[in-house]
């Protein structure tokens, strides 16, 4: 087990290790300088802040700089908010975009597992088909109709109370969070819903439910001993991957609402050529996810006893 | 017993036999697809798309989707197009009365001279007394007494000038005008009075000569303007037509990269399992490393790194414009092909790892076959179900990426449109001209749909060990 997690760890830094030198010669590849400026600089400006940013040295020489700033953590002064660290930046940023993927996770991941077992335990009838429709609707609408659409609807709401129920943009209390976090996690929880109900049919036909059932079992003892719990590990399986999903919906999220998470951050970047900002960004985003999808696999092994690591 | 005893039989013709011809892989799946409705009913709805998108904007509805049209901006589909002709010069005198007697503080009459029409409407009211001029308000709702007036229009500087001709982006729908008196050092009086207006669509002689095929038009006639089917965007351009220019840029990014990183994928997952080793340990490393990169934050550097940025020409903006392609659609390929390829890679090399175990490969191997024909023969077709099935499910996957990478204003090149461009810009507008966001997302979803259902079906079809259970 130590074993296996340690071999994780080291693939894992040697992916992040790909990540930043693939961020870095693509950033370092792209037309254009980003200390150009609507304003004209005399040369000798421009001479200076090539020379403060490290610009003006040798490509091999700036990687191995790049690289050991950030092996110690440091992603540089961004380019164009005067002076900020790119750390502090992010140290900023990350908790909102955060908080706002865990909410969503926990919204798709329960409303998949629950609305999943419905369709499967009312298979065929109303409840299943309503639940059906709905699923092909959530994977075949882009985030950004959901995230419009759900804006709209507050605005609608508040309009017709007379008070503000919820507010229409920004960020700081629960109440902000609800809507974004739901758009953010819609997708995900139509695609939930569809895996645990596949899982939850094939467990059906089981041996062991058999097994239960002729014993004289009671039906919902068996529903939740048996087909529920087996019927989950696959959903845990591609959590995974959705946290993917779910930081890349992040970006349309956080534009429609205003939220001064992650990636509205990097969106900002790029249309500002803020390269230290997009650099460190991305970096951070794929350590993240590389994190991410280990600690997955490590949960995967702990719950189902199948699972051997090696 | 004799030899007469016995006596031949008869022959029975009826050998038992088989009760259906045998069937081929690719025959049998067909068979099933064609059994499934849903996979057919996306299917038929895919190629209506295709024909839409490459058809018919040269055979249908032909026009260009990049004029524009200002004076007729986000008309949604179900506008009145009927319009009033109006002469070409068509100027009004202003009204001067008498100074009006009396103690009301606001004009007792308020009302619209002629036709009130979108190129113009005209106000005249009675005088208030005390009065040293007034002013007008335009509003979109009713005011009420504690809401704003609305827009200030203008001021008439005499109490006598009673008359006000608003000539400011009038459109097809209700107005509320009023007039407001005013004293001596320029202040409101406390009260208002209010008019109802619902201004008519109208043209001039000369607009109504070029928009419309007439060619005899007399003020006073009624014209029909041109149709615009699914309405107009915010710059006046017909949304058709945009919508047909934007499926062909979706739907050939949409395509096109699947194709591509399929067949890169297939390439390299072919090779990585047939000859294994140290190959195979090399490219699986590879692979792990470009499924690791963020996907998203790496197509957005991958376009900034491909489209050159102003007016510097590179390699890639000369290819495109030989292939004759617009709006930065190559380097979005480009991206995509690049970042795509493990997932399919990876199936392919699995696959071809297990074909390779089977008996009939070891029996063809025995009997001499050369590599060429174990691949040709065994490994590609064996895997083209797995392949295009994973291919139906990239095409609604690539699609929704462009959209909302075009969304984020990460995507195709103004004025290209692609269906998520134009809901970024329809979104700017959705309150009041919903349709502006609706048909491209319609569109989006309706795809996307098709070819999510056209995949289930296949891999229903193609994979009994895939088949889903619905």
């Amino acid at each position: 087990m130590t074993r296996y997690v340690l071999m994780r760890l080291i693939q894992g830094v040697i992916t992040v290790w790909f990540i930043a030198t693939a961020t870095f010669f693509v950033m370092h590849n792209i037309p254009g300088n980003p200390l150009q400026n609507e304003k004209a600089v005399s040369e000798q400006v421009q001479k200076k802040l090539e020379e403060k940013y490290g610009l003006d040295k040798n490509v091999v020489v700036q990687y191995g700089i790049y690289m050991w700033n950030m092996i110690r953590g440091d992603f540089g002064l961004s380019f164009k908010q005067e002076e900020r660290p790119v750390n502090k930046i992010i140290a900023e940023r990350f908790p909102v975009s955060a908080i706002l993927g865990v909410l969503a996770i926990v919204i798709a991941g329960m409303g998949g597992v629950l609305w999943g077992a419905l369709t499967a335990l009312y298979r065929n009838r109303w409840p299943d088909v309503v639940i059906i429709i709905l699923v092909i609707l959530g994977i075949s609408v882009p985030s950004f109709v959901f995230a419009t659409v759900g804006q709209l609807g507050i605005v609608v709401a508040n309009r017709m109370l007379g008070f503000e129920l919820l507010p229409v943009a920004g960020w700081g209390t629960i109440w902000h969070m609800l809507v974004p976090a739901l758009v953010l996690g819609l997708g995900t929880m139509a695609f939930l819903t569809r895996l645990m109900r596949t899982s939850m049919l094939e467990i059906v036909n089981a041996d062991y439910i058999r097994t239960a059932r002729s014993k004289g079992v009671p039906v919902a003892q068996i529903f939740a001993k048996h087909q529920f719990r087996n019927a989950i590990l696959p959903v845990v399986t591609v959590l995974g991957p959705s946290i993917a999903a779910i930081t890349t919906g992040g970006f349309v999220v956080e534009n429609v609402f205003a939220i001064p998470g992650l990636g509205r951050t990097f969106v900002e970047a790029v249309q500002q050529s803020d390269y230290t900002v997009i650099m460190g960004t991305t970096v951070f985003y794929g350590a993240f996810l590389v994190l991410m999808v280990i600690v997955v696999d490590l949960v995967y092994a702990l719950i189902d006893p199948r699972v051997r690591l090696q | 017993m004799t030899e007469l005893s016995f006596k031949p039989t008869t022959v029975a013709s009826d050998i038992e036999q088989t009760s259906r011809p045998s069937l081929s892989y690719w025959q049998d799946a067909f068979i099933r697809l064609v059994a499934n409705k849903r996979a057919i009913t996306s299917l038929v709805v895919i190629i209506l798309l295709i024909i839409f998108a490459f058809i018919a904007p040269h055979v249908f509805w032909t026009i260009k989707h990049d004029v524009q049209n200002l004076d007729r901006t986000s008309e949604p589909p179900w506008i009145n197009r009927k319009a009033m002709v109006l002469p070409d010069q068509d100027d009004w005198q202003d009204v001067h009365v008498a100074a009006a007697i009396g103690e009301h503080r606001a004009p007792t009459v308020l009302e619209v001279v002629g036709e009130p029409t979108t190129s113009r409407v005209r106000l005249k009211w009675e005088p208030v007394p005390n009065a040293y001029g007034y002013r007008i308000y335009r509003n979109i709702v009713e005011p009420s007494e504690d809401t704003p007036l609305g827009l200030s229009m203008g001021v008439n500087e005499a109490g006598t000038h009673v008359s006000f001709e608003d000539r400011l982006a009038i459109r097809q729908k209700p107005y509320w005008y009023s007039v407001v008196a005013l004293d001596e050092d320029g202040t409101e009086f406390e009260a208002a009075k209010t008019i109802n207006v619902r201004p008519q669509l109208a043209i001039t002689v000369s607009e109504a000569l070029t928009l419309t095929k007439a060619d005899n038009v007399q003020p006073g006639d009624t014209v029909s303007l041109f149709w615009h089917p699914l309405g107009t965007d915010y710059l006046g351009r017909d949304m058709l037509a945009r919508l047909m220019k934007g499926a062909q840029v979706s739907l050939t990014i949409g395509i096109v990269a699947p194709l591509l990183f399929m067949i890169l994928g297939i390439i390299i997952g072919s090779v990585s399992g047939y000859f294994g080793g140290m190959v195979d340990a090399g490219l699986m490393r590879f692979t792990d490393f470009v499924i690791a990169l963020p996907f998203l934050l790496f197509m957005i550097l991958f376009k900034l790194l491909f489209v050159p940025s102003g007016d510097t020409e590179n390699w890639m903006s000369n290819f495109q414009e030989w292939l004759g392609i617009e709006g930065g659609m190559l380097a979005m390929v480009v991206a995509l092909v690049l970042l795509s390829w493990p997932g399919i890679a990876r199936l392919v090399r699995g696959e071809v790892l297990k074909i390779r175990e089977q008996g009939y490969v070891e029996a063809s191997k025995l009997l001499g076959a050369p590599n060429s024909w174990l691949i040709g023969r065994h490994m590609i077709p064996n895997t083209m179900g797995v392949v295009l099935v994973s291919f139906t499910f990239a095409v609604p996957a690539t699609i929704f990426t462009e959209a909302f990478l075009s969304f984020i204003g990460m995507g195709v090149v103004p004025p290209t449109p692609s269906w998520g461009s134009m809901c970024n810009d329809g979104i700017r507008t959705m309150e009041m001209y919903p349709h502006e966001l609706l048909f491209p997302a319609l569109f989006i979803s309706i795809t996307v749909l098709a070819f999510n259902l056209l995949g289930d079906g296949l891999r229903d079809a193609l994979d009994a060990r895939m088949r889903s259970r619905e």
